[in-house]
C-alpha cells in the first residue's frame, strides 16, 4: 500500500507542489533581508569593531602609554613608543594598530586601565590598499573624535557588566 | 650554631642570625621591603611577620629577630596571613596605584606582594596624602607620593656610599625622605638606590617612560667604563641599548655599578662611525671598505715594519687587541703599545700591574696605603668595598696623593713619592700603624705611575710593601688600580714595545710612518707629526677620528662578544647585545679582513679559533670569571730605582669621573653629571 501511495505522489509532482507551497507561505511573511548599504542590522552594544583612542571631555588624550594593550594583543599588532610630553606627563609619541594583524579580540579595550583604547561599532573601513590599514595615533584619535558619542553610549550600556 | 625548625623544616645558622636569614637557609621565602642583605636591618615596613612558638601570641618581625635554639617558626599560619594582609592594607592607604604611568610597573616588589597578600579592593575611601617631588639630579628622578619610607635608599647612601645626603624628615604618616636642603646627590653610586628602591618612587630619569621591562631583551655582558669589571646585564629593543643594570657578582661588583657605568649608555647613539672615511685631499670622503684597506695597503707595502705602529685604546676588547698584534707582527712590527697614559707598568710579571689582592680581599685587609689614587673617582664599585672594610673594623687609611674626600677617614701623608721612602725607612709617623697591621694593603694608582719616575714609584711601593709584610705567600698586598678596562688585558697579551719596539710616546713623536690606533682617543693627537698616516679603528668620531687619514668603523662594547681582564687579572666575558650601526664590524673581524688583503692571512676565521689562540698566548685566559689568588711567592722588585724619585706632586689619573673614553664624553647624560657636580662646573667656566 505504502509502494502505491509514494508512486502516486511522485507521479502527481506531490514534493514538488509542497515545495513551492513552503517558498509561497514565506511570500506572506515579514522581509528578513535588509538592503544593506542604505539599511543596516542591530549590533550590540560589545560590538568589536575598527578602533579609536578615546580623549577626555576637556579634549586632553587618554591615553597613557602604560603599554598593557601592547602586552596582552595575542595579534602583536600593537606598536607604542612613549616619552614624557613637555608637561611631564606620560604619553605616546607612537601608537600604530596595524589592522591587518588585529583579531577583533578586544582584549586591548579590556587590558586599558583609561577605556582609552576601544573598539567601536565601525565595520566599515575596508580600504584598497593595505597600507591603509597600518593606523597611526593621529588616524586613531580621529576615529575617537568621530565615533565619540557612541563610544561613550556603549560603554555605559556596558558599564553594570564590568 | 643554633638549630631551629621553620615550617617543619629544620635549619642550622649562624648564631646572630635573623628568623628571616634562617628561612632563606631553608629555601622559604618571606616578603620583604625594608629589609636587604646588604644594609642594616631597619625592621620597619613590617612585611617580613611569622609566627614563633612559645612566644607572646602576636606576629613578629622576622627580619629583626635573632634566632634561638631550638625556636619553632612557622610563616603561614591565619595570623601570619592575617599580618601580612593588615601590613598591605595599610602600605597601599598611601600609595597611589598609579602602576599605568610608573616606570617600576612590571617589576615592582610592591605590585609583586600586592598579588599576593593584598585584597581586591579598598575599604579606604578618604583622601590619599601626596608628597613633593625632591630633584636628586639628573640621575633618579623622584615620585614620593608612592615612598612607602623602607629607608634602602638612606641606609644605602649612608653606609656603603658614604655621603650621608638623604634623610627622612617628620615621622609617621607625615614622614618624607629628602635631601635636607635640596641638592643633587654627590655620590658616584647615587644610581644604585634605583635598583634599591622597591616601589616606583625613585625611578631613573634617562630611562624615563621609555620601555617596559617585558618588552626588553636581556644579555650578560661586563663594563669597560673602569678598570673593576662590573658584571652587567644590557637590555635593548631592537637595535638600541636602552638601559644598563649591575648583575650580582659577590668577587666584583657585588650588586652595585657605577653612574658612569649605567648611564653612560645615551653616549652609544651619538657621534658613532658608521661607515669608512677615507682623507681626500685633506677631507674626509665616505668609502667603501674595499677602498678604504686599499688606502692602508698602499701605503704600507713595501714598507718596513719598524716604520709601523699601532696604539691599543682603554676599552678595547682581548680578542681585537690580539689580532692587530698578530697583524703588526706579520709586518714586523714589534711597535705595539696599549699604555696611552704612558703609565710606566712593568710588564714583565703578572703580580707587578694587577690588583693582587683581588676586590674581595680588600675586606681581610687592617691597614690600607693608597699611592697616587682616588679609587672613589678611579674605581668607585671598589671604593665601596674599602669603605666596607672601614665600616666594620675601622681600618686606618693613608693617602699618599692630593687631599679629596673618599668617603671614609683617610690620613693625608703627604703628596710626593718621597713619601713612600720615608715609610719605608721608618721615619713617618704611619709607618708603624703599617708595620704593626697583619694584612697591609697598598693600593697603586695610574696617577702615581703615568709619570716620568713612574717606574721608581712602582719599585718603591715594592719595596715598602716588602718591609711593611705585604709580600708574603699568606699576604699579597702589592695592588695596581687601573682605569682602563684594556690595560691589563693588553698587558697579558703582550701588547707592549717588543725588542727595539718603539712606546707610544715615541710613536707620537714621529717614531712611526703609519699608526694605527685601535679606539685610541685619550693620546695627545697634536704631537702626531703631519707626515704620519694615521688608521683610526674604533666606534666613536672623537679625537682620534679626527686626526686619522683613514677611519674603519669598529664596534662599541654592547655591540661585540668580548674578552675583558679587569684590574684584578679576572677574565670575564661580555656578549653582543646589539649589532654595530651601518657597516661597522667587530674589531677583530675587520683586521682578519685587512690582513688577508695584506696576503698575510691571520690564521683564525672565527671567534672560537681566536679565543684558543687567546689561550695560547696566555693561559690566563683559559680562566673564564674565575680568579685563583696566589701569594707572593717571588719578591723580585720590578725594574726601577726606587731611590729614583722626584718630588713632584702626584697628578690625579680621572679628573672628571663623569667623562672619561669616548662613550662617556658623548653622553648627554654624563655631561649633565658633570655640569651638577660644583667642582667640575666651576673648573668648565
Amino acid at each position: 500500500m505504502a509502494f502505491l501511495d509514494r508512486t502516486a505522489r511522485s507521479l502527481l509532482l506531490g514534493e514538488l507542489v509542497s515545495g513551492m507551497g513552503l517558498t509561497l507561505s514565506y511570500f506572506f511573511k515579514r522581509k528578513v533581508t535588509i538592503n544593506y548599504p542604505y539599511e543596516k542590522g542591530p549590533i550590540s552594544p560589545r560590538f568589536k569593531g575598527e578602533h579609536a583612542l578615546r580623549r577626555y571631555p576637556n579634549g586632553e588624550e587618554r591615553c597613557i602609554a602604560c603599554k598593557l594593550c601592547e602586552a596582552v594583543c595575542p595579534a602583536q599588532a600593537i606598536t607604542i613608543e612613549a616619552e614624557p610630553r613637555e608637561d611631564g606627563s606620560r604619553r605616546t609619541t607612537r601608537y600604530d594598530i596595524d589592522m591587518t594583524k588585529c583579531i577583533y579580540c578586544g582584549l586591548c579595550e579590556e587590558a586599558c586601565p583609561v577605556d582609552a583604547i576601544v573598539e567601536g561599532p565601525n565595520f566599515e573601513f575596508a580600504t584598497e590598499t593595505r597600507e591603509e590599514l597600518f593606523y597611526d595615533k593621529d588616524k586613531l584619535l580621529a576615529n575617537g573624535d568621530r565615533w565619540e558619542p557612541e563610544l561613550a553610549r556603549r560603554l555605559e550600556l556596558d558599564a553594570p557588566y564590568r | 650554631m643554633p638549630k631551629l625548625t621553620i615550617d617543619g623544616i629544620e635549619v642550622e645558622v649562624p648564631a646572630g642570625s635573623t628568623i628571616l636569614q634562617a628561612a632563606e637557609a631553608a629555601g622559604i621565602e618571606i616578603p620583604r621591603f625594608c629589609y636587604h642583605e646588604r644594609l642594616t636591618v631597619a625592621g620597619n615596613c613590617r612585611m617580613c611577620l611569622v609566627e614563633v612558638e612559645k612566644t607572646p601570641p602576636k606576629p613578629i618581625a622576622s627580619c629583626a629577630y635573632p634566632v634561638g635554639e631550638g625556636m619553632v617558626v612557622h610563616t603561614d599560619t591565619t595570623m601570619v596571613r592575617n599580618g601580612r594582609r593588615g601590613v598591605m592594607e595599610f602600605l597601599l592607604i598611601n600609595h597611589p596605584l598609579d602602576c599605568p604611568i610608573c616606570d617600576q610597573g612590571g617589576e615592582c616588589d610592591l605590585q609583586d606582594q600586592a598579588m599576593g597578600f593584598g585584597s581586591d579592593h579598598s575599604r579606604y575611601a578618604e583622601n590619599k596624602r601626596a608628597v613633593k617631588d625632591k630633584d636628586l639630579g639628573p640621575l633618579v628622578k623622584t615620585q614620593m607620593t608612592r615612598c612607602i619610607h623602607c629607608t634602602r635608599c638612606i641606609r644605602f647612601i649612608t653606609e656603603i656610599a658614604g655621603v650621608p645626603e638623604l634623610g627622612a624628615t617628620d615621622r609617621g604618616e607625615h614622614m618624607e625622605v629628602g635631601t635636607y636642603v635640596e641638592k643633587a646627590l654627590s655620590s658616584e653610586l647615587s644610581a644604585n638606590i634605583i635598583d634599591l628602591c622597591p616601589v616606583g618612587a625613585l625611578t631613573s630619569k634617562p630611562y624615563e617612560f621609555v620601555a617596559r621591562p617585558w618588552e626588553l631583551s636581556k644579555v650578560d655582558s661586563i663594563d669597560v667604563l673602569d678598570a673593576v669589571g662590573t658584571n652587567i646585564r644590557i637590555d635593548s629593543r631592537g637595535p638600541e641599548v636602552l638601559r644598563i643594570l649591575p648583575r650580582l657578582n659577590e668577587d666584583v661588583n657585588e650588586e652595585w655599578v657605577g653612574d658612569k657605568s649605567r648611564f653612560a649608555l645615551d653616549g652609544l647613539k651619538r657621534r658613532r662611525l658608521d661607515r669608512p672615511w677615507l682623507k681626500k685631499d685633506g677631507k674626509l670622503t665616505a668609502v667603501s671598505w674595499a677602498e678604504a684597506f686599499s688606502a692602508i695597503a698602499d701605503k704600507v707595502k713595501g714598507m718596513s715594519g719598524d716604520r709601523i705602529g699601532a696604539v691599543a685604546g682603554d676599552i678595547c676588547d682581548a680578542e681585537s687587541m690580539l689580532a692587530l698584534k698578530d697583524l703588526m707582527a706579520s709586518l714586523g712590527s714589534a711597535n705595539v703599545d696599549c699604555r696611552q697614559d704612558g703609565a710606566r707598568l712593568d710588564a714583565s710579571r703578572r703580580d707587578f700591574y694587577t690588583f693582587n689582592t683581588s676586590i674581595a680581599g680588600i675586606e681581610e685587609a687592617d691597614a690600607v696605603l693608597l699611592i697616587g689614587t682616588n679609587p672613589r673617582k678611579e674605581a668607585p664599585v671598589l671604593n665601596a668595598r674599602i669603605r666596607k672594610a672601614f665600616v666594620a673594623r675601622g681600618i686606618p687609611v693613608g693617602v699618599i696623593g692630593s687631599e679629596t674626600d673618599l668617603t671614609y677617614r683617610a690620613q693625608q701623608l703627604g703628596n710626593d713619592p718621597t713619601v713612600i721612602n720615608a715609610l719605608n725607612d721608618g721615619s713617618h709617623p704611619f709607618a708603624d700603624t703599617l708595620k704593626n697591621a697583619k694584612n697591609p694593603l697598598f693600593i697603586i694608582g695610574q696617577g702615581a705611575l703615568a709619570r716620568p719616575d713612574g717606574s721608581a714609584v712602582l719599585a718603591a711601593a715594592w719595596r715598602l710593601a716588602g718591609t711593611m709584610g705585604a709580600l708574603t705567600p699568606e699576604w699579597f698586598g702589592f695592588n695596581v688600580l687601573h682605569t682602563a678596562a684594556a690595560r691589563v688585558g693588553g698587558l697579558d697579551l703582550g701588547f707592549v714595545p717588543g725588542p727595539n719596539g718603539k712606546s707610544v710616546a715615541q710613536m707620537l713623536d714621529g717614531g712611526v710612518d703609519v699608526l694605527w690606533l685601535l679606539g685610541a682617543d685619550e693620546i695627545d693627537t697634536a704631537r702626531i707629526g703631519a707626515n704620519t698616516f694615521v688608521v683610526y679603528q674604533g666606534h666613536h668620531g672623537d679625537a682620534g677620528a679626527h686626526r686619522a687619514d683613514v677611519i674603519l668603523p669598529g664596534a662599541a662594547y654592547t655591540e661585540k662578544s668580548g674578552t675583558y681582564v679587569n684590574t684584578e687579572g679576572r677574565v670575564q666575558r661580555g656578549f653582543l647585545a646589539v649589532y654595530p650601526p651601518g657597516d661597522a664590524r667587530e674589531d677583530w673581524t675587520i683586521v682578519r679582513a685587512f690582513s688577508q688583503l695584506m696576503g698575510k692571512t691571520l690564521p683564525y676565521d672565527n671567534i672560537d679559533a681566536l679565543r684558543m689562540r687567546l689561550e695560547e698566548t696566555n693561559v690566563v685566559f683559559s680562566r673564564i670569571g674565575f680568579l685563583p689568588r696566589f701569594g707572593c711567592s717571588d719578591p723580585a722588585a720590578p725594574s726601577g730605582d726606587p731611590a729614583a724619585l722626584s718630588d713632584t706632586p702626584f697628578t690625579v689619573a680621572v679628573e672628571n669621573y663623569y667623562q672619561t673614553d669616548v662613550i662617556s664624553r658623548n653622553s648627554p647624560t654624563m655631561a649633565a653629571c658633570s655640569a651638577t657636580t660644583p667642582a667640575l662646573a666651576a673648573a668648565a667656566e
